[in-house]
């Protein structure tokens, strides 16, 4: 298996003086392509702060962050961009959709924003990906109409559409009941099968971490297991 | 960008009522700036055209030449000089003059005038009168006689007069009477009264008199020549230049209206920076307006701006959405606003028939495009700093895991 991404040393530190966080202590992880990891770890232990720094959404204070064999900790807010829209998929907690656009203009969205426009084939990609969702009849529904569990397999089907290699998903089922979250896992599962893409998902449910074939658990700022 | 156009409209439409308000608030700036523009306007043309519609606005005049002064060799000479009563300086080549002038552009009517002191009398009584000889035909070339006739008609044929008013009515003089007048030369003659004008100044009405040229050659003895030339303009704010460009072609010495109206000028500018100063209150207010309200909604559109950025959009796109944004509630409050203030001056009547004690508002001069290409302008400069905030949006926080 080839290392999709690596992060060596990785050091994180919020705040300075009295305030000072060290959440992340020379933190070290690879993910090979086509893995389904875990990410476990008591409440604070710093699971968030890694996806967001493994999303390029924040620099590390200090460390190495490779990806597809390109230095994400020196590269700008212009190729981080660029780079998170082309290789890395998202899914979200809260906050998951754009409230005012239906199913189908969410899940378009990162490559209407890449294009510049709507496409016909890139509607025809989403509207694909929202019945493999199982939302065949919810593709023209304003998201905000949408059940808990709707949205998150619509955040799934959106942080597919560009065929990233990589999709961060910071406890995407924990909000969730056992089926809507099953259900999410379960189409995870079968997209990390199908196409190989990599997954990392946080969660406190010792269940849905079984789904996983890795699990990686943080603790002091490092992955201890 | 026609995606990011997308967004801005969808964000524009999804909060309806906001926009609604937004929209009716930049039009009401609109309004009072195009509201403002036509009564600025149309004021100037009110007063402009009650003062000085009716007068020569370039005016040559005979120069009054003294006569020369001999002095005695070798001695120093006090010299008194008077005024020859019926001496009259002339334009003696007006003939040639005239149709040269009318050949200017801009140039609307030429009137050559002999003019000069008078005395009228019928029976006992006389009257101090202003003449004013006018080439016949030519009668409401610069003086819209035509217009003030209230009896008879402004026709000078010869051996007749047309009075004002006032005069024939303190002579109770009626039309088709005769009466007698003498120049202050000495020479006299006996005209019809062909006319009686009202033209609201009261010093043609009370004390001028018109006649025709060739009586007024008669009468100041003026066998050729004029003694002064009256010109009309189709542009009364071009009469400096044209004055200038008469000047320059004929050697004359021909003086625009605005020489000796100052203090007009002073109250026209002083009245359009009033103007200004309110319309640009009206543009700040709307910059203000759209500022603010653009501001409240990335705020409240944090979140989503985090996930736009988390899945791609860079800091540009983001600009560019509420940018657009901006701009289209500039435009629309700007259209809503120029048909508002449109509508709101159809009432007012036309500039050519305003009416004493009615806001003279004139619909032509509501500047209806710069308003709306000023009001896109301000609103895209007044999405500026919200866009800029919405862009420094940090996805991390807005997500707010
Ligand atoms: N922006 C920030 N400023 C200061 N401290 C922060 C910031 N973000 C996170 N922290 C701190 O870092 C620590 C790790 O937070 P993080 O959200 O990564 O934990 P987590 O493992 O995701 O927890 P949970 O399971 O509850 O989601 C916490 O103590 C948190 O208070
Ligand atoms: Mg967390």
């Amino acid at each position: 298996m080839t290392a999709l991404l690596e992060v060596s040393d990785l050091y994180k530190t919020f705040g300075s003086g009295e305030a000072e966080t060290r959440v992340l202590r020379g933190l070290s992880l690879t993910l090979a392509a086509g893995e389904m990891a875990a990410l476990l770890g008591p409440s604070g232990s710093g699971k968030s702060t890694l996806l967001t720094i493994l999303g390029t959404l924040m620099k590390p204070t200090s460390g190495r962050y490779e990806m597809l064999g390109r230095d994400l900790v020196a590269a700008d807010d212009r190729a981080l961009t660029e780079f998170r829209n082309l290789h890395i998929g998202f899914v979200f907690q809260f906050h998951n959709l754009l409230p005012d656009f239906t199913a189908l203009e969410n899940v378009v969205f990162p490559t209407a924003v890449r294009e510049g426009r709507e496409t016909a084939e890139a509607r025809a990609r989403g509207r694909e990906l929202l019945v493999r969702m199982g939302l065949e009849a919810r593709v023209d529904f304003p998201s905000t109409k949408l059940s808990g569990g709707q949205k998150q397999r619509v955040a799934v089907a959106r942080a597919l559409m560009n065929r990233p290699e990589l999709v961060l998903a910071d406890e995407p089922t924990g909000n969730l009941d056992r089926d809507s979250a099953m259900q999410v896992m379960e189409l995870i599962a079968e997209i990390n099968r199908d196409e190989g893409t990599t997954f990392l998902i946080s969660t406190h449910d010792e269940k849905i971490a079984g789904l996983c074939r890795r699990q990686v658990v943080v603790g002091d700022g490092l992955v201890t297991g | 960008m026609l995606y990011a156009l997308k967004i801005a409209t969808r964000y524009l439409t999804a909060s309806k009522a906001q926009t609604a308000l937004l929209v009716l608030g930049v039009a009401v700036g609109v309004f009072i700036f195009i509201f403002m523009s036509a009564l600025i306007g149309g004021l100037a043309e009110f007063i402009l055209s009650r003062t000085v519609g009716d007068i020569s606005h370039v005016t040559i005049e005979a120069e009054d030449r003294d006569p020369d002064i001999l002095i005695a060799p070798g001695g120093a000479l006090l010299a008194v000089i008077e005024r020859g009563r019926t001496r009259q300086a002339t334009l003696a080549e007006a003939a040639t003059w005239v149709p040269l002038i009318e050949a200017v552009p801009g140039v609307v009517a030429v009137s050559p005038q002999i003019g000069g002191a008078g005395f009228l009398t019928r029976g006992a009584q006389v009257a101090q009168v202003s003449v004013t000889g006018l080439e016949p035909g030519r009668e409401s070339a610069i003086l819209n006689l035509g217009g003030y006739m209230v009896e008879g008609s402004e026709r000078l044929g010869s051996g007749t007069i047309l009075l004002g008013r006032r005069l024939a009515d303190d002579l109770s003089l009626r039309l088709g009477q005769t009466v007698r007048l003498q120049s202050s030369g000495g020479v006299a003659t006996v005209l019809t009264l062909g006319g009686i004008y009202d033209t609201g100044n009261g010093m043609i009405d009370a004390s001028g008199v018109f006649v025709g040229l060739p009586t007024a050659r008669t009468l100041f003895a003026l066998p050729q020549g004029v003694t002064r030339i009256e010109i009309r303009l189709s542009d009364l704010n071009a009469a400096d230049t044209t004055a200038l460009r008469i000047r320059a072609l004929t050697g004359l010495d021909a003086v625009p209206w605005t020489d000796g109206a100052e203090q007009l000028m002073e109250a026209l500018d002083a009245q359009a920076q009033t103007g200004y100063f309110l319309k640009s209150f009206a543009l700040i207010t709307i910059v203000i307006g759209v500022a603010s309200a653009l501001l409240l909604s990335t705020y409240r559109r944090r979140p989503e701006i985090g996930i736009m950025r988390a899945m791609g959009a860079g800091r540009g796109f983001v600009i560019f959405v509420f940018v657009t944004q901006g701009a289209l509630i500039g435009l629309l409050g700007g259209l809503f606003g120029a048909a508002m203030g449109y509508l709101a001056l159809l009432p007012f009547p036309s500039r050519d028939a305003f009416e004493p004690g009615t806001l003279p508002m004139d619909i032509t001069q509501g500047s209806y495009g710069l308003a709306i290409t000023l009001t896109v302008i301000g609103a895209i400069l007044a999405s500026i700093l919200p866009a800029r905030a919405a862009a420094r949006v940090d996805p991390v926080t807005a997500i707010g895991q």
